[in-house]
């Protein structure tokens, strides 16, 4: 054990000593955060995080499933968060847009609900809500479009159930085909009830988390933590090569020592650096920044889940690399992928579902998810599937990379 | 003297390749003993294998009774090992880097503390303990690389090419090392292709070339295998192709061996001051001049010669 924990912490310091690496496991992110902060107004005096996001809503509908969604833009949930405008003049709305006054216009055309309510006659192409972005305001746009997917994910949910209720009812003869249409009615209503009701979980966990405002920088700073965090890792790993060639692998080879204690000592190295990195930003988002980063338990459970599993990849990277310059090159385009996948820089960008589906094989989507829910002041239940799914990732590819393990091995 | 170390029929293969083609010898307990022979002579290779590193392909090796294959561990724990390459951590200090390397042999508190301090000393550099290695020259590093070796104080120490790259002064202060280490009663496999440092420091040589042990024996022992020979050595100038000089030379009568190192060739004769005229007259004959001449005494380079059919090379 000894061993085990004179090798870590050598790597350890060793990390912490090298200028370079410093600037972009802790400099780096730092100043992203920062820059990232400005942008977003965080920093601005204006607003304190994302909240009071500017939407303009053009309502080109007269349906109940047009006026649901309006309804949820103005609804308790959402309403410090957004700050809705309604208009009628579609192009003065895209004009607004244009002159960077709101963050994104969101237009319900003609004859939307209409479609949903009579969803068994589909049509080819049925009217689909647009929302029109302003990229200038990209963490806003990623608001206001979640909040329309989360309320058509609902509608759609709801739409589905309720053709299969009324194709039953009407098979075995409670709804006569005359009635058919005014029971569609009156479903679409309540469809309509039902999909604008809690159709945004923000602040739905405790009573006490309602009143929390969520702070934009305790999404933007994990995620520039967690995107450097696959940097500090990979690069951790490859000092394995490095020690390899420079022959101090195999002087601690030639020691009493197990294999498994040395690179077991080794990967607790790349661990604790990660770990360290992930500590060190978080602190300093909280300190500098003034981040509240909720229960500080689940923090810190989050920091070592995430820096686990990301330290299982960058063994998976070194355990198939075949030289230190091969493990930058995969190791960087992990590192933005990841970060890309996982919406780290809160590009609103939505992501087609099989790369959201992608997205959760990496550290960074369950370290954000982990990060955000605490910040919103979500209780510690809430994270558990993070860091669990976290460390699931980190033992399957722990298990991954001890196949090419081998090669380290006295020969 | 008892035999600390023993090598059986020891073979390692890399693919197709013979890097170690059954060695046996034996050192005894307190001996300083040199493997000798050009790069690509299979000494790392048996080095390697004597510290674990490597298995042997065949073959097996007892190191203080312990066999390097069945009890691997147990030879790892009364070995050092000082790596040919600097294996130490630039961004730690000297003191930093002792103490981790005195960790992995099982050192901790006020014990490791001590070593630490005493490997400085005896290196000479306790006074720059807190300065990372980084800062020194390679001679101070080469004297952290021997010092890291040496902490557990192990009952064998394999040392491995440790003079390579290193200025006089630092040479001279590591055989001084040596000496003193094996005074106080450390058995040392040293291995070198610099002859002289191999006369100076052993009671036994073995002289490696293509993986074979090819000779062994007291320095003495080695020479009176040529004892009846003396080398001339011819010097030239830069612009002069030697080889067709060496062809024309290795045709004389009673020229025994003949090889070409940089800008010389070696003449192995059985009477230097017979041959001198002779030879220069060949070479005079291919129209080349002769830059220096010098006659050798019977060395160990020599003795490669005579074995090789060439010169001991870096």
């Amino acid at each position: 054990m000894n061993i085990f924990f004179a090798i870590a912490l050598k790597d350890l310091k060793l990390a912490f000593r090298d200028r370079a690496a410093l600037v972009l496991m802790l400099l780096a992110p730092f100043l992203l955060t920062l820059g990232m902060g400005f942008v977003t107004g965080r920093f601005s005096g204006k607003s304190s995080g994302i909240s009071q996001i500017s939407v303009v809503i053009v309502n080109k509908d007269s349906g109940q499933i047009a006026d649901a969604l309006v309804n949820v833009f103005s609804s308790d949930e959402v309403k410090t968060l957004v700050a809705p405008i309604n208009m009628t003049n579609e192009q003065a709305a895209r004009d607004l847009v244009g002159a960077n006054k709101v963050a994104a216009v969101v237009i319900i055309p003609n004859g939307f609900s209409a479609s949903i309510l009579s969803a068994q006659e589909t049509s080819p192409n049925p009217p689909k809500i647009e929302v029109y972005a302003n990229p200038l305001a990209p963490t806003g746009t990623g608001v206001v479009e979640s909040i329309v997917q989360e309320f058509l994910s609902r509608v759609e949910t709801l739409q589905t159930s309720g053709f299969v209720i009324m194709t039953t009812l009407m098979q075995d003869g409670l709804v006569k085909p005359q009635d058919a249409a005014a029971f569609s009615q009156e479903m679409g209503q309540r469809l309509a009830n039902a999909a604008s009701q809690s159709a945004i979980t923000l602040n739905h966990e405790t009573p006490a988390a309602a009143a929390q405002e969520f702070d934009v920088l305790a999404y933007l700073a994990p995620g520039m933590a967690l995107l450097f965090l696959m940097y500090t890792v990979t690069r951790g790993a490859s000092q394995i090569l490095a020690e390899r060639e420079n022959a101090t692998l195999s002087r601690m080879m030639a020691a009493p020592a197990s294999t498994a204690a040395i690179l077991g000592g080794k990967v607790a190295g790349v661990f604790l650096t990660g770990s360290a990195q992930v500590g060190i930003l978080t602190l300093g988002c909280a300190v500098i920044f003034g981040v509240r980063w909720g229960n500080p338990l689940g923090v810190m459970a989050l920091v070592l889940a995430c820096a686990a599993a990301a330290t299982g990849w960058g063994l998976v990277v070194l355990a198939f690399a075949k030289s230190r310059e091969q493990m930058g090159t995969v190791g960087s385009a992990l590192m933005m992928l990841f970060a890309i996948l996982s919406n780290s820089f809160g590009q609103g960008i939505p992501l087609p579902p099989f790369l959201k589906t992608l997205g959760k094989l990496t550290p960074n989507y369950w370290g954000l998810d982990g990060f955000t829910r605490l910040a919103q002041g979500q209780s510690m239940a809430t994270i558990l599937p993070s860091v669990f799914a976290l460390v699931l990732m980190a033992l399957a590819l722990f298990a991954i990379s001890s196949i090419g393990f081998r090669k380290f091995s006295r020969a | 003297m008892n035999a600390i170390l023993q090598l059986n029929q020891l073979i390692r293969q890399f693919g197709e390749a013979w890097a170690v083609k059954g060695i046996s010898f034996e050192i005894g307990e307190g001996e300083i003993f040199s493997l000798l022979g050009p790069n690509g002579a299979g000494k790392t290779t048996t080095i390697s294998m004597l510290s674990t590193l490597l298995a042997p392909t065949k073959g097996d090796a007892t190191i203080g009774g312990y066999s390097i294959t069945k009890r691997p561990n147990e030879v790892r724990k009364i070995i050092g090992i000082v790596p040919q390459e600097i294996a130490l951590y630039d961004e730690l200090t000297a003191q930093e880097n002792l103490n981790f390397w005195g960790q992995l042999y099982g050192l901790s508190g006020s014990q490791l503390k001590t070593r630490v301090s005493e490997a400085l000393e005896h290196i000479g550099l306790a006074d720059k303990a807190k300065q990372r290695v980084s800062t020194f020259s390679g001679g101070m590093k080469r004297r952290v690389n021997i010092a890291a070796g040496l902490l557990h104080r192990p009952r064998v120490l394999f040392m491995d090419e440790p003079t390579v790259g290193v200025d006089p002064q630092s040479r001279r202060a590591i055989l001084d090392m040596v000496k003193n280490l094996n005074k106080q009663g450390m058995t040392v496999l040293y291995t070198t292709h610099y002859m002289e440092e191999a006369e100076e420091l052993s009671n036994r040589i073995g002289i490696m070339d293509h993986g074979e042990l090819i000779a062994i024996g007291t320095r003495n022992e080695l020479i009176r295998q040529i004892e009846q020979s003396e080398i001339l050595q011819l010097q030239f100038g830069e612009d002069v192709n030697t080889t067709p000089i060496a062809q024309a030379i290795r045709q004389m009568k009673d020229v025994k061996r003949v090889d070409t190192t940089d800008r010389a060739i070696l003449v192995m004769v059985p009477n230097a001051a017979v041959m001198i005229a002779p030879v220069v007259a060949k070479v005079s004959e291919t129209g080349a001049r002769i830059k220096a001449l010098e006659v050798k005494e019977p060395n160990l380079e020599a003795v490669f010669l005579n074995l090789t059919g060439r010169a001991l090379r870096d």
